[in-house]
């Protein structure tokens, strides 16, 4: 357990975060590229939906990422506040922007699927809905960090907040599929779900795990960023731009 | 550590009945929102009735984000809130009781008016229960959501728009089940499904949120 205590100490941590988050990006690239090639170019034409079902290779990762960065968020916010830890702190502020970045992606990808599936650029389906107020927690979060001044307090507040969302999350899924099944529902909300064809199902999960890597390689460059604005007056921080 | 609780309730309300304008503020802006909406629409009384469990929700929850700004800014001013924290009594029940003495300087008023403004809207009479049923469960939830995000916006001078980014989306759930109760009223369906669920959430919201407002103004008084 000793080598976690390390990263309790911000000099170390911008120093190994560096290697750590080079490590990330090379295959997360690689793997990002390889299953939306593979996505596009390789995988058979779907037999309802034609060519257009491929935004799916961009439009799922995003969807994935949204759930899977807030959820990180909240993890990471409630140790925060038990433990205090600042590292903690500062992943929740520096995950918000790139959690929403994707939250956004997804939205933007699905209602242009949208388009030719439905016939409209937006439905009120369930899921599309709670997407949409996942993007504005994600904003509530960004904007309470960038409201107060004092970045200990802000990024504590910005802790509480995503936990506190968290737990609404499943609660606004939930309330939301329930209002949309009191309205009668758009004639094609949902496609049917056959199996997938291995052929199509590769390149996706190589897409999800590769666009999952680069998450993981923006937030810890956001990190430092924000590690060196935060320190900014410390000796360690001057040492490394005067090393540079 | 009861006594406080009631302390505080006895403080609070006292403080609220001593500036009955405020109060009427509340229900002259329910009132305002109401009466204003037919204006914009036209008065036919099928749109009317049809738009009247969003337009009553949404008029709570804007007039939730006005009041709910100050709920603790005046003990934030005067120091009281300090001693709140020094005290040895727990904070979170310190916080529910504010909650609670807030919801029946505010909350309460608009369930007690809800049956004029919804005849008013040309909504049937026998949906009125429901109605005021729904008011009653989802207007607590409001508060004790609401005051989560006031309190982390404590120290900021202005965070009217800031605040409701933070908490309309945490009150989706409340508008759903609360307008869904009142139009399946309105259109004659059973409503007690809606009415459990608002209550689940009302429940979720006393035994939650106290502690999170707790951990919220001692955040925002570091």
């Amino acid at each position: 357990m000793l080598w976690l205590h390390r990263f309790g100490s911000l000099p170390y941590f911008y120093r190994v975060s560096r290697p750590i988050a080079l490590a990330l990006a090379v295959p997360g690239v690689l793997l990002a590229v390889y299953g939306v090639y593979g996505g596009l170019v390789n995988a058979p034409v779907d037999y309802q939906q034609g060519d257009a079902f491929r935004i799916l290779y961009i439009h799922v990762p995003s969807a994935w990422l949204s759930l899977f960065g807030y959820t990180s968020m909240a993890i990471a916010g409630a140790v925060a506040l038990v433990w205090r830890l600042k590292l903690a702190e500062i992943f929740v502020v520096a995950a918000a922007p790139v959690g929403a970045s994707f939250t956004f992606l997804a939205l933007v990808t699905g209602s242009i699927w949208g388009k030719p599936m439905w016939g409209t650029w937006w439905v009120w389906d369930a899921r599309l809905t709670s997407e949409l107020i996942l993007l504005f927690l994600y904003l509530g979060v960004i904007a309470l960090h960038n409201a107060i001044e004092s970045p200990r307090s802000a990024a504590r507040a910005c802790a509480l907040l995503s936990v506190v969302g968290v737990i609404n999350v499943p609660i606004i899924h939930f309330s939301v599929e329930w209002w949309n099944t009191l309205h009668q529902g758009p004639t094609v909300t949902r496609f049917g779900r056959p199996a997938m064809e291995m052929a199509m199902l590769w390149p996706l999960l190589c897409a999800a795990l590769g666009f999952t890597l680069m998450f993981g390689w923006l937030t810890l460059w956001n990190m430092r960023a924000q590690l060196l604005w935060r320190e900014r007056r410390s000796r360690w921080v001057k040492k490394v731009f005067s090393d540079a | 550590m009861l006594s406080v609780f009631w302390a505080v309730l006895r403080r609070d309300l006292l403080l609220a009945f001593r500036q009955r304008g405020v109060l009427v503020h509340h229900l002259l802006f329910f009132v305002l929102v109401v009466a204003l909406f037919p204006l914009g629409t036209g008065a036919s009384p099928a749109i009317l009735v049809t738009v009247s469990p969003a337009l009553i929700w949404m008029s709570v929850l804007l007039a939730a984000l006005l009041s709910l700004q100050r709920l603790f800014k005046p003990d934030y001013e005067d120091g009281t809130l300090e001693q709140y924290l020094l005290s040895p009594e727990p904070l979170a029940l310190i916080a529910l009781a504010k909650v609670l003495a807030y919801w029946l300087a505010s909350g309460l008023i608009f369930v007690l008016a809800s049956p004029l403004l919804v005849l008013l809207l040309g909504v049937p009479a026998s949906a009125v229960p429901v109605i005021m049923a729904s008011l009653l469960l989802g207007t607590p939830t409001l508060g004790l959501v609401g005051a989560i995000g006031t309190a982390l916006t404590l120290s900021l001078p202005r965070a009217g728009l800031l605040l409701s980014l933070l908490i309309f989306p945490l009150y989706v759930p409340v508008l759903i089940f609360g307008a869904g109760a009142m139009r399946a009223a309105i259109e004659g369906l059973p409503a007690a499904g809606a009415l459990y669920l608002l209550a689940a959430l009302l429940m979720l919201g006393i035994s939650t949120a106290p502690f999170a407002i707790a951990a919220a103004l001692k955040i925002s008084m570091e």
